[in-house]
């Protein structure tokens, strides 16, 4: 754990009086303190690119009064410095007459545990692993033109000082490993992509040659690209893979189920709490607290545990992820789910491991049901419009069905859809319930955080898909 | 208050310093510091201020042709040496690359001229406040609107970059940013959008009531959106969403996706990519610019560049590293474009709308839909459907798609660029892309 206070001339004892001074008046706040470091090692055309190191140090100052929230971040922990975020937060929060609330649940739980992995592999291990990898790559396909891969690599400690001097700690193991590889045939050219990682050593994902198989499945998704056709245009049936592809959740509900934006009624979900939302057999959870797993947290950035949220019950809108803020203007608890990128950041509701649980179907049904539709197995990214709760994804391996069988790959095509009644149409969920391999990250306000999905296969009835063969 | 140039420079040297005792034969470091105040909004209420102090450091170490970098937010002595000697050990430990090296000396820039770019004023908090309630009273005109957020940030930069060469300069910056997002409401539908405005100087600032106004029209005018059906239409891109054509365009260029083979517009310099029409320009030395710099992240000098003339490729943008790798002479692109526009086309906005008896025109797209390496391009979009000049009603659930190499060739401009952003674009149509819908 991390001594903020070692090399400062702030001692713990004058941080907390200022804390407490400062709160004194304010429904909620705190001291926010985080050391992060991190690294990257790059290879990319046949060359170690980049071996770089981050070490980043600072504190976030935030002072809550009904509504309004104060912020202050500096990355000097000082005594003047501090003491200036404290002149800030009362100048905005003058007319404060709150009451401070001290309660915060507790748990001994843990779901990562304590190490600093960029410590436990040395840098020519690493650098060994991505010349392998770039050797392996090149002499398994003659078609490969290009091979990028990487390390990233981090560990975060942060502590928290509440008011009262209560303090909440926690450090953050989490680490990347991603292959990109392009391959060129014919003077044409395509990408695949494919990445593990999650909050444990390098090791537990590369050991025993792992790596090749995240090559392998690069390889294999370039492979299917070289092949593809022109994705068709308009609305039809798609059946969706396990796993990755859960970023439709992400993006369709998930977002929307976020309380700051149905406090502040700007979600298509913010009349619907208890309504039906999705099918009967649609069950969707938002879960902190899977070992080890990229979206996981012991706590969240204001130390409270994390738990498994359940939003959505066999089709029913349950619960919205809130963080201490908008519990409390929402009369409601909050579910964990306060994150923020870092010091720098205010927290906002955000997602954690977001997974839609398994149904009794199998792939095979779904797809044999099909007359003309695509069957979309890996994506590449998201984004969403909460306020009309139109979203869209990017395909990056799929492929047409025709009479009830798999056909052609399709080129890389966006599906758009509408969040609020999306899974109104999804007719089938299957039985494949799959983890995402672990590389997601969330964008909101400007602040990105690891996260998770799953999900089985499903069929969903109607969608538009954005090919260009009309 | 950001810190002065004499504070950065000095820390820049004892880095450079340090890196040197522990056996780098060459270094790069850059010392930045920015200092945010954010004032936010919300149905006219104060709802958050934000004050934010950054200071950083990052460093490029060489022993010879091995490099390694950091960057540490914590400026303290003690752990500087910590970092740089870590630095120049991982250095010695990373393979060596033949095409790393520090800028030529010769293409180093001379001392920075004034720009204009920084604006001494300080706008206090209660100044803001005011500014956004008026802006959040002109954006709540009609009833329709049920949400207003607002934001206004003053921002102040200053940063040092200094190298082995002998290379020490930087200068400071400052934005005043004011913007405005709003949700309207009807029986049917909820939408939203926005309207923002940012510029170096506080005087130049659009007006609170105009910014206000405009976000409330621009989101009430896209209430009960139809889906059309799938089609090959026109499409014209609002200059929002137009300028992003050309950021692609400039990731296309950049001498990294050229050396490493991974662009649609490899091998194609001299070549003819747009329409005849078309002049791209990169213009560093625009006076108040947005994108406007003295010199590029490794401190070379940056001449203004017509990327693009009549249609056809002259430039790519080109950093020392990959430079060197393409038998290439650094243009000072290390880091991107600067001010990046296409120059005006010679029909009026009215005009264009009328170029085609039916046609889409788009305000907003989501997702990550280009493609650099094939030049695909598929999104999601939110717009208009425009019939003989006329905005006949809003649409949204659709995509449209196409090939930027076949969309590039398309492009005709309308005459009406201003320099709201860093990259900008007039108003733009292109013709023969697929819309994906019902």
């Amino acid at each position: 754990m991390s001594n903020f206070f070692e090399k400062s001339d702030l001692s713990r004892n004058e941080a907390e009086s200022i804390i407490s001074d400062t709160l004194q008046k304010c429904d909620d706040g705190e001291l926010y303190l985080e050391n992060s470091k991190s690294e990257t090692i790059l290879l990319d055309d046949n060359k170690i690119k980049n071996s770089s190191y981050n070490s980043d140090l600072g504190f976030g100052f935030r002072a809550i009064s009904g509504e309004v929230v104060a912020y202050s971040h500096s990355n000097e922990i000082s005594k003047d410095s501090l003491r200036q975020s404290s002149e800030n937060l009362k100048s905005t929060l003058k007319s404060a007459k709150g009451s401070y609330n001290h309660e915060i649940p507790k748990s001994n739980k843990k779901y990562y545990d304590n190490i600093n992995p960029i410590e436990q592999k040395s840098l020519n291990e690493k650098i060994d692993i991505l010349n392998d990898v770039n050797n392996y790559l090149r002499s398994k396909d003659g078609n490969v033109k290009q091979v990028t891969a990487n390390f990233l690599g981090e560990q975060k400690s942060i502590e928290i000082i509440r008011s009262g001097g209560e303090t909440l700690s926690d450090v953050r193991p989490l680490i990347r490993f991603n292959v990109s590889v392009m391959l060129e045939k014919d003077g044409r050219k395509e990408t695949g992509v494919y990445g593990v990682g999650g909050r444990q050593s390098y090791d537990s994902y590369l050991k025993d040659d792992n790596w090749k198989k995240v090559c392998d499945e690069a390889l294999r998704i370039a492979t299917v690209n070289l092949e593809s056709k022109p994705a068709p245009a308009g609305e039809m049936k798609v059946v969706l893979g396990p796993g990755w592809p859960a970023i439709l959740i992400h993006e369709a509900v998930g977002h929307g189920l976020e309380g700051d934006f149905n406090r502040k009624k700007t979600s298509a979900f913010h009349n619907l709490m208890g309504q039906r939302v999705a099918s009967e057999g649609v069950t969707i959870v938002d879960d902190g607290t899977i070992d080890n797993r990229r979206g996981s947290l012991t706590i969240d950035d204001e130390g409270t545990p994390t738990e498994k949220t359940v939003l959505i019950e066999n089709g029913i809108l349950k619960n919205f992820m809130q963080d201490r803020l908008n519990a409390r203007l929402m009369n409601t608890r909050s579910t964990g789910s306060g994150r923020r990128e870092n010091y720098r950041h205010i927290v906002l509701p955000r997602m954690r491991n977001t997974m839609m649980q398994s149904g009794n179907q199998t792939q095979d049904e779904m797809i044999r049901s099909v007359d003309k539709g695509i069957f979309a197995v890996s994506f590449g990214g998201g984004q969403v419009d909460i306020t009309s709760g139109k979203f869209v994804f990017n395909c990056t391996e799929a492929y047409e069905i025709v009479n009830g069988k798999i056909g052609s790959p399709i080129k890389g095509a966006t599906l758009i859809g509408d969040g609020p009644s999306i899974l109104k149409e999804v007719s089938m969920v299957g039985n494949d319930m799959m983890m995402d391999p672990g590389i997601g990250t969330c964008g909101k306000a400007g602040q990105g955080v690891p996260v998770g999905v799953a999900q089985p296969s499903i069929l969903i009835n109607r969608m538009t898909v954005g090919g260009t063969k009309l | 208050m950001v810190k002065e140039q004499e504070f950065l420079e000095k820390k820049a040297s004892h880095c450079l310093g340090l890196a040197k005792k522990f056996g780098a034969t060459g270094s790069i470091v850059v010392v930045k510091n920015s200092v945010s105040e954010t004032v936010n909004f919300r149905n006219k209420k104060l709802d958050e201020s934000n004050r934010s102090d950054d200071l950083g450091v990052s460093i490029t170490t060489y022993i010879g042709k091995k490099k390694s970098s950091i960057s540490s937010s914590n400026l303290l002595n003690d752990n500087l040496n910590i970092l740089i000697e870590k630095c120049v050990e991982t250095t010695k430990n990373t393979p060596e690359d033949e095409f790393n090296s520090l800028p030529d000396k010769d293409l180093l820039a001379k001392k920075a001229k004034d720009l204009d770019l920084y604006d001494n004023t300080h706008i206090e908090n209660d100044q803001k406040i005011s500014y956004l309630k008026k802006l959040e009273d002109a954006a709540s005109h009609d009833k329709k609107i049920v949400n207003t957020e607002s934001s206004f940030t003053q921002n102040k930069s200053n940063f040092v970059l200094a190298n082995t060469e002998g290379f020490c300069d930087g200068y400071k910056t400052s934005s005043f940013t004011a913007s405005s997002v709003t949700v309207a409401k009807d029986e049917k539908s909820m939408e939203r959008d926005y309207e923002y405005s940012s510029k170096c100087f506080l005087k130049d600032l659009d007006d609170a009531d105009e910014l206000g106004k405009l976000a409330a029209d621009q989101t009430i005018r896209k209430l009960s959106p139809q889906k059309i059906g799938s089609e090959k239409i026109a499409i014209i891109f609002d200059k929002r969403i137009a300028k992003g054509m050309l950021r692609t365009f400039a990731s296309a260029i950049s001498s990294s996706a050229i050396s490493r083979g991974t662009s649609f517009l490899r091998d194609k310099v001299n070549q003819k990519i747009f329409s005849d029409k078309i002049n791209v320009f990169d213009k560093p030395d625009i006076l108040k610019g947005l994108g406007s710099r003295n010199f590029d992240s490794e401190g070379v000098k940056t001449d203004t560049l017509k990327l693009v003339d009549q249609g056809i490729l002259k430039h790519y943008l080109i950093d020392t590293y990959n430079g060197k790798k393409l038998n290439l002479k650094s243009n000072g692109r290390c880091g991107g474009t600067s001010n990046l526009y296409f120059e005006n086309g010679n029909i009026n906005f009215k005009d264009l709308l009328n170029s085609n008896s039916k046609s889409l025109y788009i305000t907003e797209t989501i997702g990550h839909g280009s493609n650099i390496v094939t030049g695909d391009y598929s999104v999601g979009a939110t717009g208009f459907l425009v019939e003989n000049g006329e905005f006949k009603y809003p649409i949204n659930e659709i995509t449209i798609a196409g090939n930027f190499k076949d969309m590039f060739q398309n492009i005709t401009l309308a005459n009406d660029l201003e320099f709201k952003y860093a990259t900008n674009s007039p108003t733009m149509l292109i013709e023969g892309m697929v819309v994906a819908g019902k």
